[in-house]
């Protein structure tokens, strides 16, 4: 599936609620379906900074595409880096960076998005965008 | 008669909904809401006679300068000041530490010491160990115990002919707890250190009086007492004030100036360079009034008791710790559901209107005492209602619910 296809899936999954609680519910579901990143890479240099939880990140890439794994301490935090992860977790780079998130706004997680929001999914976003950009200059 | 009723019809802001939600605002520790009555002053002065002060001929001028001078008059009067000369205006607490620090550089050697809490803010952290980096001083920490006290024994220890300078905040910002600080003054002043007491956090609970505590310096911020953002005042005895050098240079702070030669003008004016928040301080002034007029017996009263209720009504839940359990403290609780992140239930709080503090509340030393990532912390002023305490309880317990 392209990330746009992805993305609209996961757009329907939560058009079918009605108000944030079962959103945040079907987040914290989520987060519970997260490719956990190994022990070995929760290391400090793996943290996402602007968080006020914790998040680590680890990227690989299997035969042109990245995989992405991620833990946090917080059960909201988790919940959202694994959308994002079930976004862009077997991409190709090139399509990672130039994805559209405009689908963060359709769920009812637009909060998440305002630059004092202490979870930085702006931070996150730009992480994992970061990682793809990485792995697009070795292709090259 | 106090009426918590009639009080918050003076905040324009508690009527306003947030997500949905009528706003449940615990997040006072931070800052606190404006009422009316200051509202008030601010568009009058913008209104009415915004202009520059001290420098102008004219009657505008004149009429800024008087009222921004009557403010420093009414601070002086709040903290009991001998002279309003030692009132310094200031953008803040932090701006007043940074301002003592700063000119502390020139008067500290190698092999002085400087004696901080374990109960500090990152502000009243940092400049000190700047200070130190400058100097050679070396930093000595008062411990605290488990319910968040400091253990004054040991600071009793810690004092020698070497230490020069003690900072101690008046109140804990992320626990609540009020420190003995006359014991603090009065066991530094036996070694000749100066002493300088962060009241961020006391000033919207208690009336400080900076002559029966003999304190040297005393810091605060009007924004948690009920004044705008962006202002705040440092009292200092006026022997301290002569003795440290200006902070910043520029206008308003000068006497004369050549190209050879500048000296400085007399105090408050040899501390405040450039044009000052003008409007803040006035506005400083009517906060000060406001709470004066509803008295702070009065307040400290009302807030203890919402602080015994939402402490009894919190602990009901089971697996819920609070952190900060001194007997001596103010409507501040600290508080984490075991095994669930403070930021998670701060978010679940939010969509409810319910606004508090998650984090490590700029107190990264005391989270790493209880081995914590931060704590949700709800922080209670005298407009708040016991019935806004329910509404916290209820939606922690749906937060538990949702998350456990």
């Amino acid at each position: 599936m392209t990330i746009e296809e992805i993305q609209n899936e996961i757009i329907d999954e939560f058009s079918m609620f009605e108000d944030w609680e079962e959103r945040y519910q079907y987040m914290i579901d989520l987060g519970k379906d997260l490719p956990l990143i190994e022990e070995q890479y929760k290391t400090d240099s793996n943290i996402i900074k602007g968080c006020q939880s914790k998040v680590w990140v680890h990227a690989e890439m299997q035969d042109d595409k990245i995989e992405f794994t991620a833990d946090s301490d917080a059960i909201i935090t988790k919940g959202i880096i694994a959308i994002l992860i079930r976004v862009f977790s077997n991409q190709h780079p090139k399509d990672i960076i130039d994805a559209n998130m405009d689908f963060i706004d359709q769920i009812g997680l637009k909060e998440h998005l305002s630059p004092t929001r202490a979870n930085g999914l702006v931070s996150m976003i730009k992480q994992l965008k970061m990682y793809a950009i990485a792995y697009q200059t070795q292709l090259k | 008669m106090f009426n918590v009723d009639d009080i918050r019809k003076d905040f324009p802001i508690l009527s306003r909904k947030v997500n949905g939600k009528p706003l449940v605002y615990f997040d006072n520790a931070a800052t606190s809401q404006t009422p009316q009555q200051v509202i008030d002053v601010i568009v009058d002065y913008y209104s009415n006679y915004n202009a520059n002060i001290h420098r102008g001929v004219h009657s505008l001028s004149q009429e800024a300068t008087d009222k921004y001078e009557h403010a420093r008059q009414k601070i002086q009067k709040h903290f009991n000041a001998k002279h309003a000369h030692e009132i310094i205006f200031t953008s803040g607490t932090t701006h007043g530490i940074n301002l003592v620090a700063n000119g502390f550089s020139s008067l500290l050697k190698k092999g002085d010491e400087i004696i901080v809490s374990a109960l500090e803010h990152h502000s009243n952290i940092v400049p000190w160990q700047m200070l130190c980096e400058r100097t050679g001083a070396t930093l000595k920490v008062i411990p605290m115990n488990q319910d968040g006290e400091l253990i004054i024994s040991d600071f009793d220890n810690l004092l020698s002919d070497n230490t020069k300078l003690v900072f101690v905040n008046h109140i804990s910002n992320a626990l609540g707890t009020i420190n003995p600080i006359e014991h603090i003054i009065k066991q530094a002043h036996l070694y000749g250190a100066a002493v300088l007491i962060d009241g961020a956090q006391s000033c919207p609970h208690i009336k400080p009086d900076v002559q029966a505590l003999d304190v040297d310096f005393y810091v605060a911020s009007a924004h948690k007492m009920c004044g705008p953002t962006g202002q705040g005042m440092l009292y200092g005895k006026e022997s301290w004030l002569k003795k440290l050098p200006p902070y910043q240079g520029g206008g308003e702070m000068i006497a004369e100036v050549t190209f050879e030669k500048t000296t400085y003008a007399d105090l408050p004016h040899k501390f405040e360079a450039g044009t000052p928040n003008i409007c803040g301080g006035i506005a400083f002034g009517a906060a000060l009034d406001y709470m004066n007029s509803i008295g702070f017996d009065t307040i400290a009263q009302y807030e203890n008791e919402l602080l015994e209720y939402a402490t009894q009504e919190l602990l009901n839940i089971d697996e819920l710790t609070i952190y900060g359990t001194s007997q001596q403290k103010t409507s501040v609780i600290s508080f984490n559901l075991d095994g669930i992140h403070p930021y998670d239930v701060g978010t679940i709080l939010d969509k409810l209107g319910i606004a508090v503090r998650t984090g490590h509340h700029c107190a990264q030393p005391i989270m790493d005492f209880y081995c914590i990532p931060g704590t949700v912390r709800a922080s209670f002023a005298f407009y708040n209602t016991k019935a806004e305490i329910d509404a916290l309880v209820a939606g922690v317990k749906k937060a538990k619910m949702m998350l456990a």
